[in-house]
């Protein structure tokens, strides 16, 4: 074993060079990960575009509903009628060439495509083709914000109320594993295979066509209420069968997952240690277990955060709420690319930040974890 | 073949695991049942018939055993014909070639609920003159309640409900309860009824033939549908399309991502670093979104949504996982010794790698097959199932848009729902258990 010494000077110099190694590896390591998660970015929003074009082939079947309907509308107008045809037929044609304008069809796929990615890119979402929000607009990021607080309100607080009271049951089960209500959920963790759009079914069923007591499906009552209590009531009333459901259908085993995660880390040996100190369970569950937990749970909290935003598409549909999800399913049927390719971008913006954001929180939080190594 | 019988005694040891098993293999006996007697092209013609194929069946009618839970009865469908002797029928030959067709029916009616409709249809040959027929009631009650005469065509259709004449004579707004009651009453009059069809043909090999068809209000095993069809076709068919599809997207989704993780593992390099980038780009795809404009522009055809689900589901975070643990692999003794005698990579991953990652696969494999039978259904739900296969999501949809909960036909609903549910259930309690016995770290705690 072998002494090195250092004069006070050189201490200075490799404490700077150490630092300068730090802020050097770190910005580095920013560098490249918001490189690659950049281009990660740009070629899945990329992809979906040429997606939602099918290569070009809904550019056929637009064409095709142009054709249809200003065929349709010139044969039906008692003038066009009276018109000779050749001067009808080039009414047509033109009117059919303005409509493909209008739409952006006279350009190259290839380039409308490029276009589109760096627009949608720099979030200027551009203008949806035939869904309008109910204010009228046909700004996507109107009609995005217009439904966005329908998806919140019922993924905030189905997903919320999920996270929190699975990681609380499930500590208190992972103390005293074994026990009935141990037992419960394992045998009953299973039933998440099970969507929650189906559980919807069977909630409809009972509180909304058997009881009565609850609604079949929609946001508010119609007409709605015109004072805020009221206002809320009926919301909240219309919340509970698909809110129920998505807590239902995930429930068991969230539960599950996180009592055997908790299980595992509560037989290593500092545990052990701690309790043979007499530590209380309090002391023991925060700082022994939850502690080096937290990275995990910190991931899947944000990831129930960014999920938040893609809503549920298959429940918000089932319970026609209103929602970015239901949303995104209308926009496909309508084929208007605009939205589907405006929900996909800020969903793929917000996870890319949010795995670039996680990198520094495991460092924050776990100390043995270093940025850049 | 012992490390099986392990496993499967060490399944033995979880009751909820053996029901799944129990509840597998019955699935699988009833999709080969269906698929041998009912082959794939008679259940499409079945399932995309008309009026001509369903006509003896009652619209919306709920299954016949709900009568078993019910007080009041609901009447029971049922066709009877001349041609098989279910009417019986007599030729009383008369002179110059005109002869006298006797058909009678007799049936039971003890129900509390009147029947949907009734309806004759008529078939005769003749060259010129039209055979003539006369139908009549006989109630229990012994009225004998004339019903309508009519000269028949090659073919001829008679709706009981649809009778403007028969309405005014009987009074009534609707005539088939005013038939099955006793007059200025509104309950149904119980007993034995006659049907007695008195037919003439005017020309020596002129014949007629009838079937009575009667539409109660419940219909066999599991009830029929808005085009009265007979939901135990798609509810049979459903079970071998959602084996199928949860089968082999499950299949094909763990093992083309198991051999992609090993062969990333193995090779390293640019290889994994393509295959993390590929993986990271494939968690931005909207996945449902995709597989939703796939069904809308492209196809719905059962097969192209099968691949696009495999593909989608190919470079997910699993891969993360399985790389892991190939790369630990990966160093062991036996993969140096293999390197050692020459052996080839390809040999390497697939004869050293991957049989050493079954015990992962398998688990996970049927716990991800609820999921994929769950995606087809859900699919189907939102109007984009396979637009020619009967599936249970395609009843769960036609249901919904026919308002079946709104309109208290739950059975619609609940059949293909409990289907799928105890399908789900059962894949998921044994890959639980799976999970359980192959990750032993799990079943210590």
């Amino acid at each position: 074993m072998s002494v090195t010494t250092h004069t006070p000077s050189e201490k200075l110099a490799i404490r700077r060079i150490s630092a300068n190694n730090t802020f050097f590896r770190v910005a580095r390591y920013v560098g490249v990960r918001l490189l690659t998660l950049f281009i990660t970015v740009v070629i899945g929003i990329y992809l979906t575009i040429m997606i939602a074009n099918m290569g070009g082939y809904v550019d056929e079947i637009i064409k095709n509903q142009i054709r249809d309907s200003v065929t349709q509308s010139v044969a039906a107008s008692p003038t066009a009628q009276q018109m000779d045809p050749e001067v009808r037929k080039k009414l047509i044609a033109d009117r059919i060439a303005l409509e493909e304008k209008r739409r952006g069809l006279d350009t190259p796929i290839a380039v409308r495509n490029a276009r589109y990615l760096v627009n949608a890119l720099q979030l200027d979402l551009g203008r949806a083709i035939n869904l309008t929000s109910d204010a009228g607009s046909k700004q996507v990021r109107l009609i995005i914000l217009e439904r966005l607080p329908a998806t919140l309100l019922l993924m905030g607080t189905s997903q919320l109320f999920l996270f929190f009271s699975s990681v609380f049951i499930a500590l208190t089960l992972s103390r005293s594993y074994g026990s009935f209500w141990d037992k419960l959920v394992i045998a009953l963790s299973p039933t998440s295979a099970v969507p929650p759009w189906f559980y919807g079914i069977f909630l409809i069923l009972i509180f909304a066509a058997g009881l009565r007591v609850l609604p079949f499906g929609g946001m508010v009552d119609s007409p709605p209420p015109s004072n805020t209590f009221d206002y809320a009531v009926s919301v909240l009333k219309h919340l509970m069968l698909p809110g129920l459901s998505l807590v239902l259908s995930s429930f068991f085993l969230s539960v599950y997952n996180y009592r055997t995660f908790f299980l595992i880390y509560s037989s290593e040996d500092y545990v052990e240690m701690a309790k043979a100190k007499g530590l209380p369970t309090r002391d023991i569950e925060r700082t022994y277990i939850l502690r080096p937990t937290l990275p995990n749970i910190i991931t899947n909290f944000s990831l129930l955060i960014i999920g938040l935003w893609t809503g549920a598409l298959f429940t918000e549909t089932v319970f026609l709420w209103p929602g970015l999800g239901r949303t995104l399913f209308q926009a496909i049927g309508l084929y208007d690319v605009p939205i589907i390719v405006g929900s996909t971008i800020i969903y793929a913006y917000m996870l890319a930040l949010t795995v670039f954001i996680l990198d520094f929180v495991y460092a924050l939080v776990d100390p043995r974890v270093k940025i850049g190594e | 073949m012992n490390n099986l019988r392990t496993t499967f005694r060490k399944l033995m040891l979880y009751p909820s695991a053996m029901v799944g098993v129990l509840v597998i293999i019955a699935l699988v006996v009833v999709a080969i049942y269906t698929m041998i007697t009912i082959p794939y092209s008679k259940a499409i013609t079945l399932w995309r018939g008309g009026e001509e194929v369903w006509y003896q069946n009652p619209r919306f009618a709920p299954p016949a055993w709900i009568n078993l839970f019910s007080s009041k009865k609901y009447s029971e469908s049922f066709a009877v014909n001349t041609k098989d002797g279910g009417i019986t029928k007599q030729v009383i030959p008369g002179k110059d070639g005109i002869s006298t067709v006797e058909m009678t029916y007799e049936f039971d009616f003890n129900y509390d609920y009147y029947p949907q409709e009734m309806l004759f249809y008529f078939t005769s040959n003749f060259r010129e003159k039209q055979p003539f027929v006369s139908i009549e009631l006989l109630t229990p009650d012994n009225r004998t309640i004339r019903i309508a005469n009519y000269a028949i065509g090659n073919k001829f259709t008679y709706r009981f409900s649809q009778d403007q004449k028969l309405r005014t004579k009987l009074r009534a707004e609707e005539a088939i309860p005013a038939l099955f009651s006793l007059p200025d009453s509104e309950v149904p009059l119980k007993g034995t009824y006659r049907l007695i069809l008195t037919g003439t043909t005017f020309e020596p090999d002129s014949n007629m033939d009838v079937e009575f068809v009667f539409h109660g209000q419940v219909y066999g095993l599991a009830g029929t549908d808005h085009a009265r069809r007979d939901l135990t076709l798609p509810l049979l068919w459903g079970v071998p399309v959602a084996l199928a599809f949860g089968l082999m997207a499950s299949i094909g989704a763990s093992v083309l991502t198991m051999i992609i993780a090993a062969i990333g593992a193995w090779y390293a390099g640019w290889v994994d670093e393509l295959i993390q980038r590929i993986t990271e780009i494939n968690l931005v795809l909207p996945f449902l979104a995709i597989l939703i404009m796939i069904g809308t522009f492209y196809s719905r055809s059962i097969w192209v949504i099968l691949g696009a689900t495999i593909l989608l589901s190919i470079f997910t975070g699993a891969i993360k996982g399985y790389r892991a643990v190939f790369i630990q692999v990966k160093e062991s003794m036996y993969i140096e010794a293999a390197k050692a005698y020459g052996a080839s990579s390809s040999r390497i991953i697939f004869l050293y790698l991957i049989p050493r990652m079954i015990p992962l696969l398998i688990p996970s494999l049927v716990q991800a097959i609820p999921a994929f039978v769950f995606l087809e259904a859900s699919l189907a739900v939102i109007g984009l199932g396979d637009p020619v296969l009967p599936t249970w999501g395609k009843i769960i949809q036609d249901a919904n848009s026919n308002g079946a909960l709104y309109k208290g036909l739950y059975y619609w609903v609940l059949e293909p729902a409990i289907l799928l549910m105890i399908t789900g259930l059962g894949f998921a309690v044994l890959g639980f258990a799976l999970d359980r016995i192959f990750n032993p770290r799990l079943r210590d705690v």
